[in-house]
Parts: structure tokens; sequence; C-alpha cells
């Protein structure tokens, strides 16, 4: 059985031939934008640019069906929750009130708040496309690369490459030892009470550990066979030099996240767009 | 660098892990010359993998402890030394394939200590190819290592050591993790890159036979800290001290010494293909005629069978497809097949982790397929290959008594049985001790013993020898032996072919989710087309056979299984 966490696949498009540096950069710039701004026109704008280029990057929607629909699921009940908890918050920011008609008791549906969710609702909806394309056209190493290049500890960015790597292992130690645990009679459905489910877990929880700690210890000894650490900087056999692509790319982003500030700043002196006044 | 000047100097070298009493190393001396190819053998706990963390530099970098004596390698004293500036010198390829494997695919592990030493990029792109062409990876340098086999996975460790223009080259038990054939072709590589590059080998295994099935040019044999024996091969075989040190030697020079054959060096006894074997021939002849030869008696009561069993994890992808065999009552049996062959799929499906497509599994003429992996643990008790993966208690008689508590058993009832089972596994007087305290063979008792206060019938093990040196594993097959004795039906899933022929009457070979053939032992490692096609090895007595015109080899390789068994009665 073939465990693979992250979807990665190489393919042969411009986003897959960036740098792992230049689309986290990208990737950083365009969601600052977008969670900066309250202004619907900006952000549709960067959904469209992302859609443009999840459509570039090849990605099939097969690869992606189950995350969007656990986004899906989040984006239907923050959306009925927000009215819920707080019906009036459109029509506090926006300082106008076009009632449509009462739902029941104080609760009714005003233009402005549903103006201010749909708004909030198109901010994670243009976020989500940008992470996956981020996550599913950046090989795990070069992500780690990417995360040393902007300063952060290497040792630190091969951890996340690490646990990448061994990530499947684990899961498959822990499939081992669950089942060795309930052949010998450990109940793990829902017919077991919370505290005997709670001590059960323990029980495949210890092991795990151990063999685990075993795993780290061989890999880790290793590693310093092989000059981990030596110096304070390392190569990346993954990593791409920088070209022409991606500094366009970051000028690109770099341009839609000021225009995004600036039409803030200088258009509408806030970070929300009003369109009541 | 002449000849005559050694690359590793050991001078009156003891060590002593900080966390132990005694040293593990008495007072060794040993000179390794350039270009040498060296095995050093003897059981766990001998040394020898203490001795190749000496070399690497993981003493006393990793593993802190007292140091007396010199070490020089390539005439220098390492004492000054980091593990960075050893891992120029020495090169070490690891037991474990996927422990050592830190990369996200074969190109980046191999390229792994280039980045460490800032190597830029197109370089290393050039260099990680060079490399990958001389252990014949080039074509899988995209994969991730779960599409690898374990063989290519050590290929790439290989390769990941090589790139570093490393002098000497150490192996600490390479053939643990690898199937027969796969283990075959790891030393053939080996040996290929000793003639082709010129660079000192030294190898640490406790499997000598495999490791002789290509010249070396010396063995060093080791027991309780201290080098016994250092010698050539021929020689050490013509010799007691393996014998004396607890290594299996090879099994055609046994069936030759039962035959009454005396080695001398000047056989050239270090390989099956080296033997002069004049004079042999006749007492091999006699010895098959009078040797013992009582059929094991097998009940014809069948206790479990597969039928037209298929299994796919995913539409489309048969692991398993049309899987017909018998178990019978009281039989001790082997499945074989190399890796993904199905073997742990099968393991799944007879324990109810999952569920058949097609096909039934019958435990004493009853279709199982509506119980529980709980109910089913009743009679059918899975022993893994790790035991840190099965135990979850911190003391003995508590881990034992676990699946009692599961199921509600305590009291007397629990206690007596905990008794039994703590008794059977030889682990009565140590009920109260932490399991901490054990070693590796009584663990995998204490995993044993946790079956079998369950009662099962039928035991099924997978690996149980693995890792262990020939002691522990006579030791564990003993044991396993004498609970068949009692009527416990054993199922042994391995990769050892020793242990497939001289404890099994019978073999289930699977592979690429088919059913291979059911057979003797003798019969299967006897079988070309068997062999091959699921990636075994045949056994040197089938050679040794045919050498010596022995014409039904099958017969003569029964032969020797049998007079091992009634050897080991006595």
């Amino acid at each position: 059985m073939k465990l693979k966490v992250f979807s990665y696949n190489s393919k042969d498009t411009p986003i897959h031939k960036m740098s792992g540096l230049t689309k986290f950069i990208c990737f950083l710039f365009l969601t600052f934008a977008v969670m900066f701004s309250f202004d619907i026109r900006a952000i549709i704008g960067i959904m469209f640019f992302s859609l443009w280029i999840f459509k570039l990057s090849e990605i099939k929607f097969s690869q992606i069906r189950l995350m969007v629909i656990y986004v899906a699921i989040f984006l239907v009940t923050n959306f009925i929750l927000s009215y819920l908890f707080s019906p009036e918050e459109g029509v506090n920011i926006y300082g106008t009130r076009h009632e449509l008609f009462v739902l029941f008791g104080k609760y009714s549906i005003t233009l402005e708040q549903f103006f201010y969710q749909l708004t909030k609702t198109m901010k994670y909806a243009s976020v989500v496309p940008l992470g996956m394309i981020f996550l599913l056209t950046t090989n795990p190493s070069e992500f780690a690369s990417a995360l040393s290049g902007i300063g952060i500890s290497y040792k630190a960015a091969y951890a996340v490459s690490l646990t990448l790597r061994y990530f499947p292992d684990i899961q498959r130690d822990y499939n081992n030892i669950s089942m060795a645990q309930q052949a010998r009679g450990l109940d793990m459905s829902k017919k077991a009470k919370i505290s005997h489910r709670f001590k059960n877990a323990l029980l495949i929880i210890i092991p795990l550990i151990l063999s685990t700690l075993e795993r780290v210890n061989s890999i880790s000894n290793a590693m310093d066979l092989r000059g981990f650490g030596k110096h304070k900087k390392r190569t990346w056999y993954t990593g791409k030099p920088f070209e022409r692509l991606d500094w366009i790319a970051i000028a690109v982003s770099a341009a839609i996240f000021l225009a995004t500030i600036a039409l803030s700043v200088f258009v509408n002196h806030s970070r929300f767009y009003n369109p009541f006044i | 660098m002449d000849k005559r000047m050694p690359v590793v100097s050991f001078r009156d070298y003891s060590f002593q892990y900080h966390s132990q009493a005694e040293p593990t190393l008495h007072d060794i001396n040993l000179d390794i010359y350039a270009g040498e190819k060296i095995l050093i053998v003897g059981p766990s706990g001998s040394g020898k993998s203490t001795l190749g963390h000496c070399l690497n530099g993981l003493i006393p970098f990793a593993y802190q402890g007292e140091i007396t004596g010199t070490l020089e390698i390539a005439g220098e004293t390492v004492a000054n030394q980091t593990i960075f500036d050893r891992s120029k010198r020495v090169g070490t390829v690891l037991q474990d394939p996927d422990g050592q494997f830190v990369g996200l695919t074969a190109g980046e592990d191999i390229a792994f200590s280039l980045e460490n030493d800032c190597v830029a990029v197109d370089e290393m792109r050039e260099r990680v190819r060079d490399v990958a062409a001389m252990v014949d990876m080039e074509d899988q340098l995209r994969f991730s290592p779960y599409e690898l086999s374990g063989g290519q996975k050590q290929r790439t460790a290989l390769a990941g050591v090589m790139i570093n223009h490393v002098d000497i080259l150490l192996f600490d038990e390479p053939l643990a993790n690898l199937d027969p054939a796969t283990g075959k072709t790891a030393i053939e590589i080996i040996d290929d890159i000793h003639r082709d590059s010129g660079k000192t080998i030294i190898i640490i295994e406790h499997r000598l036979e495999d490791v002789l099935h290509r010249h070396v040019d010396r063995v060093l044999v080791m027991n309780d800290g201290r080098i016994i024996a250092d010698m050539d091969a021929d020689t050490l075989l013509c010799s007691t001290v393996l014998v004396e040190n607890g290594i299996r030697e090879p099994l055609y020079t046994t069936v030759l010494k039962y035959a009454g054959v005396e080695l001398t060096p000047d056989m050239h006894p270090g390989s099956i293909d080296t033997i002069a074997l004049d004079g042999c021939k006749d007492k091999l002849a006699s010895w098959m005629q009078q040797a013992d030869r009582t059929l094991p008696m097998a009940s014809d009561h069948v206790i479990l069978s597969m039928k037209e069993l298929g299994f796919s994890y995913e539409a489309g992808r048969k692991v398993l497809s049309d899987v017909n065999f018998e178990i019978f009552k009281g039989e001790m049996i082997s499945i074989v097949g190399r890796n993904g062959a199905g073997k742990s799929t099968m393991t799944k499906l007879l324990c109810g982790f999952e569920k058949p497509d097609e096909g039934r599994i019958c435990y004493d003429g009853k279709d199982i397929a509506d119980q529980t992996i709980r109910e089913r643990a009743e009679y059918i008790g899975l022993v893994m290959q790790n035991p840190n993966q099965m135990i979850s208690e911190t003391m003995i008689a508590k881990e034992v008594g676990l699946g009692l508590k599961l199921r509600g058993i305590t009291g007397e009832e629990a206690e007596g049985r905990i008794e039994k089972a703590l008794k059977i596994c030889g682990l009565y007087p140590f009920r109260d001790w932490p399991i901490s305290a054990l070693s590796f063979g009584q663990k995998k008792r204490v995993t044993v013993a946790s079956m079998l206060v369950l009662n099962p019938n039928i035991l099924v093990l997978d690996e149980p020898t693995a890792g262990q040196d020939y002691r522990h594993y006579t030791e564990i097959m003993k044991f396993l032996v004498e609970l068949n004795q009692q009527g416990v039906t054993v199922v042994l899933i391995t990769h050892d072919m020793h242990l497939m022929l001289e404890y099994t009457h019978r073999a289930i070979v699977l592979s690429a989710g088919k059913l291979l053939c059911t057979a003797p032992a003798s019969q299967v490692l006897t079988d070309s087309d068997v062999i091959e096609e699921a990636n075994l090895k045949e056994t040197s007595l089938y050679q040794l056979a045919k050498r010596c015109g022995i014409k039904d080899a099958t017969a003569f390789v029964q032969c020797f299984i049998d007079h091992e068994r009634w050897v080991r009665q006595i």
C-alpha cells in the first residue's frame, strides 16, 4: 500500500518550474493582501488570478476533491454561525440598514450583513486555491529549502522535510501496533466507553513512542554519519536557482499586494469597501 | 599508499560505554590494509557493532564512553577528529535501509552529504548521476522510498556514502533486512565495487555463508569484546572457532563433516564454488544411505484453509488472487516470498484486519468471515517482528496478562493462565521484572507469552528470528519447536532460508499475490523455477549435491534436514 500524504506530482508547467522560495513569497504576498482587505473587488480580482494560476499548474480536480469538500463544509458552517452570533455586524460596519425581511425575532436579513458575509467568505475561498497550488506544486524538500532561504535555520527547515519523509512510516507503525493490540482484545470501536477508549489509546501510543524513538536514533546516526550540521549553511539538491520567471512572479504578487493596500488607503480610506454610501 | 601501510590500525584499544559496567572491547590490536576486504563475524554482544562504531566515529560522537589505546585511520590518530572528518574517510552503510533513507527521493538521499558540504547544485547533480550509475540506480533517482525495493534502498545508501570518495566502506549487517536473492545480489555488488574501485571494505555480519558467496581476504571472529581469530575463510572453516563461538558454519561444510570428510585449507572450503570435492563424493553417498531418516508425522486434520482467496486495497490492483492452501493441525509451516508478495496481507486477512473480496478462510472447517478480530484472536495469535511494537506495559506479568484483562478475565483464573504462559516461555523467574531489563530475545518471548495466555491453537510469527545471532536464533526456534510439540500449530513468515529448511516441514510460497506452490522445504529450495520466481536462494546443499553428482538433490537435502533434526533431539 502506498501512502501519500502529499500528493505532490512533478509536471512541466511554469508553476512547477519556479523555485519553492518564489512560490512561498508569492503565497505570502497574496495571502496578506486578501487577509488585509475587505474590498470585494480586490478579493474577487485575486480569486480570478489564483484560479488562473490553478489552471496553469494543471492540477486535477481529483487531487483536491477531498480538500474542496472540507473547505466547502467549513465555509457553510462559518457563514451560518457568523450570522447567528452577530446578525447586525454588517450594519455596524457600513453604518446603514437596508432590511430585506425579518427571519424571526431579532434576526433579520439586511443587505449590509449579506454583503459583509459574502466578502468574508470570498476571502477564505480565494486563499484556499493559493494554498493548494503551493502544496501541490512544491516538492516538500524544496519547501524546506525555501524556508531556509527566508532565513529560518536549515536544521529547523529540514525537520519539516523529515516529518514528511517519515510520516507514512510512523503511520504504518501505528497501524501495525493498533492491529496487534486489537488482536489481543483491545476495543477501538465506538462501543467502548470514553474513559476506556482513552486508556486503550494509551496502549497504542506507548509502543508507538518507543518504536518512534528507535527510529529517531537510527535516523540521527545516519545523518551524523553523513555530515549533517557540519557547516552553518548547506545547499539543496532540489533547490532551484532564481530565474527571470521567479523575479516576474514576485514582482507581480508584490504589485497586487501594494495595489490592494493602496486601494484601501487612498480610495476606500478604510479596510472596508462601502457600496452603501 | 603503500600496500603494507595499514589504513586502519587499532593498538591496545579498549572501549567501555558509560552506561555499562564492563568494557565492551578489550585490547583490540588490528591492522587493516588498503584495498583489503574484511569480514567481521561474531554473536550478538560480541562487540562487532561497537568496533564498527569506533571506526565510523559514532563512538565517541553519539555514544560516549571511555577509550584507552589508540586508533589510527590513514596514518592519523583519530582522537581529535570530529565525526565529520571521519565521514570523509569511512563511509557507513547501516543495517536498516529505511532508517538511513533521509531524502524524499533516491537522488536527494544520495546527495545528502554533498548538501551538507555546501556543494553547488550543478556539480551535485552531476556527481549524483555518476555515482548512481555505479550502483545501477540512475533510472530511479526521482523515486520516493515507497517506490523502491529493499535492495534499491540499500544501493541508494551505498551510493550516498560512495559519493564522498571515501577510502573505507563499512557495512553494518547489510543482509539483515533483505530477502535471500536480494542479499545475494548485495554481496555481489559489494564485491564488484571492491574489485573496480580498490576501496577497503569492512563487512560486519553474522550470516557467514551468505557473505562468503564472494571472496573475502580475511575473516575476523569476535567474541566477548576480543578478536578470537583472524584468518582467511579457508582456514577458518577448517577450524573449530565457529562452532566454539556460536557462529553458524555454512551448510555444505556441516554436511561434509557429518559425512566424515576432514576439511583442510588446501581444499579451499571458503565457498561452495571453490571447494575441491575429490574423495568427498563416495563419503557423501554412503552417508546418505546410512543417515537416519524418520519422516515427520503430519496430521491430516486441516485446521486452517484458504479457498480461492482474493483481495485488493484499491480497485483493479489485486494484492492476492485465487490463493488456495491448507494448514494441518500441529504443523510447523513457513510462508515465504519476496517483499510485496502478499505475505503480510495474508496475515491481515487471517486475523480479520481486512476482509477478503473473494473466497473463504476456514478454521476447523468453519468459515470465519463474520468473526471479529477479537474473536479470531481466541485461536490465532499474531506475533509481530518487532516486539517493541507490541509491548505496552512496563512489567512482564502485567504485559502478559493484558489480553486477559481486556477480556474481563481476572482473579485466580487469570493468574493461573499468566503463570502457565510465563512458565512455558521460561519467563516465570522474571515475572516481576520490568520489561526494559530484558534482551531482544526475551522480549520476543514476552510477546509470545502474551499471545499464549489466550490459548491460541495457531501461532503466526512474522520473522521470529530477524536480526538474531545463531545462539539466540537456535534458542527462539527450540522454544517454538517445544510449543509446536505441545500441539500449537506454528506458522512462520520468513526470509530466512535456513529457518525454513530446518524447522518447517512444508513451505507456502507466494509470488506477486499468487500461490506458487506448497511443498516440502527441501523441494522448494532445489527447484530453480520457484527459487527465481519467489526471489529465494538455492541452498548450498543443492549445489554440493550437483557438484558431487548426486542425482536426487531434493532427497539429499531432505536427508540433511532429517539428520539435523535427529542431531538436535539428542
